[in-house]
């Protein structure tokens, strides 16, 4: 199955826990083993813009879609066999322990 | 005639549509399609049996029932050829009974770890485990739960989607997940159990279901993981908590305290059964072990008073380290006012008071008042009895309350 990660901020987390291995360990290692497709860091809320047509109208306005305290940082797709498996990958990432991952399926179009 | 067969279906329903429906699912790997069957199997044992009698075996009948319905549907559904004749081969195995055990216990097991899957909410893996392993229908889950039948049904369908759609595995989790799986499982069943032991008035009818429910599904599971302690320490601690129903609430409904309990009205039976598996458990201070041991100390003794509060105090030490929480602080802080003095209890929680925002938790006041009235600072108590009054959760606490109230007031 596949699945994308959503690498996301948490103002909760601790900053101060070491972590147990970079995003560059975790990226080296889902790649060579198969796992990992495609990914990315993203900029921040800051240098986001979100777009409407209402009406024939086009609205562009800064920022995310959402105010939330929280944004996306990054995202990887991932390819295993199940969410157990899905759920051990983004757990290993270092965002687990400073910040949080949400795992969504994909839903291929036909 | 007609009841005979109903009540053979409902019986049907209750034991087997656990095993019906992992079978379907190991044949098809379909969730959703394998509770179709099973409930298709379930409407034709109806007609078929009021017209040709009850089948001398209706776990096998219903199964091949079930099988048959989901080589139909995938039939219909274009499924390829090659994963439609693994299904058909299967379903015209003769109907005896599946032979081989080990792989009867294994599905039932997958079927429970996958229906309380973390990543399905709490009521719906509470929702499914009702519905697939205990093979209660949508409406009696929604009776128990006071929601309506639509609203269980989506729920039910939303969490059957889930397990499809975001790829839970239909298994039983691998050793180095086995522990905290096991303990989600335990925590569906407690859940189960304290929803129905809770139940106080007019809705201890509709709730009583999911106590023998949650006490079923707990004896299967430890016949399924027997080797587990964490497992058999949740049945002893259920059956402890059992063993006082009859006890628990007077004539009138209002609630007796565990103090002032009948105890000749104590189930010796389910007691001696608890006590056996706690006899035979290594100590390693689990949730449920510790639970269960403290709920022993009680039951165990005699009479109130000559109850070991100083071991309950240790025992809740214990289990403040691994489940630290507010309750847990206030019962510690009850055993060390029996052990030690009420003085010292009195302080313990009125450094809960201070420090944590349980402005809502109405045990807390209530727990406070019982100290000072046994401490005979009867104002004070009779001031804590009308905080507490104001945000007990239940009428019969609210009575309980109030007599109180009224004894201090005296």
């Amino acid at each position: 199955m596949e699945y994308m990660l959503f690498i996301c901020t948490d103002s909760t987390a601790p900053t101060t826990e070491p972590t147990v291995r970079t995003i560059e360990e975790w990226v080296a290692e889902t790649t060579d083993g198969g796992t990992r497709r495609h990914g990315d860091r993203l900029r921040p809320a800051n240098d986001a813009t979100t777009v409407k047509q209402r009406g024939g109208r086009l609205s562009v306005t800064a920022g995310p879609f959402a105010e939330t305290t929280e944004w996306i940082a990054g995202y990887d797709v991932i390819e295993c066999g199940d969410l157990d498996e899905a759920i051990e990958i983004a757990s290993r990432h270092p965002m687990a322990q400073l910040g949080q991952i949400e795992i969504r399926p994909m839903w291929p179009i036909e | 005639m007609a009841d005979r067969v109903a009540d053979a279906v409902a019986r049907a329903s209750a034991e087997e549509t656990a095993r019906i429906i992992s079978t379907v699912i190991r044949m098809t790997g379909d969730f959703a399609l394998a509770e179709d069957c099973a409930q298709d199997a379930f409407v034709r044992a109806l007609s078929d049996w009021r017209k040709s009698g009850i089948p001398d075996n209706p776990g096998a009948w219903l199964t091949t029932v079930a099988k048959r319905r989901a080589i139909d549907l995938l039939r219909h559904a274009g499924a390829e050829d090659r994963a439609l004749r693994r299904v058909a081969v299967e379903a015209d195995e003769p109907v005896e009974v599946d032979p081989d055990i080990d792989r009867d216990i294994d599905d039932r097991l997958r079927l429970i770890f996958t229906c309380c899957h973390p990543a399905l909410p709490m009521d719906a893996r509470v929702a499914l485990t009702l519905r697939t392993v205990a093979g209660l229908t949508p409406a009696q889950i929604a009776r128990a739960f006071l929601v309506t039948e639509p609203a269980m049904d989506k729920r039910l369908v939303r969490a059957r989607a889930k397990i499809k759609h975001a790829g839970i595995p239909y298994r039983v989790p691998p050793p180095h997940l086995m522990p905290e799986r096991r303990d989600g499982v335990l925590a569906v069943l407690y859940l189960l159990f304290t929803e129905g032991y809770s139940a106080t008035g007019g809705a201890v009818l509709i709730r009583v279901p999911l106590l023998r429910e949650a006490l079923r599904l707990t004896r299967l599971l430890v016949e399924l993981m027997p080797d587990d302690d964490e497992v058999r320490a949740l049945l002893a601690l259920m059956l402890l908590h059992h063993a006082r129903t009859a006890a628990r609430t007077d004539a009138v409904g209002d609630i007796v305290t565990l103090e002032e309990q009948d105890r000749s009205l104590w189930d010796r039976d389910a007691i001696t059964e608890a006590l056996t598996i706690l006899r035979s458990l290594v100590p390693r201070a689990g949730r449920y072990e510790l639970q269960a041991r403290i709920a022993a100390c009680h039951l165990e003794a005699p009479d109130a008073a000559s109850t070991n509060f100083a071991r309950i105090a240790e025992l809740y030490d214990a289990l403040a380290v691994i489940d630290p929480s507010p309750v847990v602080e206030l019962n510690r802080a009850v055993a060390v006012a029996m052990s030690q003095g009420l003085e010292v209890g009195l302080r313990l929680i009125d450094a809960l008071v201070t420090s944590r925002g349980m402005d809502d938790y109405y045990l807390l006041p209530a727990t406070r008042a019982d100290l000072l009235r046994r401490m005979g600072r009867r104002t004070e108590a009779a001031t804590e009895y009308e905080t507490a009054l104001q945000v007990a959760p239940s009428e019969a606490e609210k009575r309980y309350l109030g007599k109180r109230l009224a004894e201090t007031r005296r």
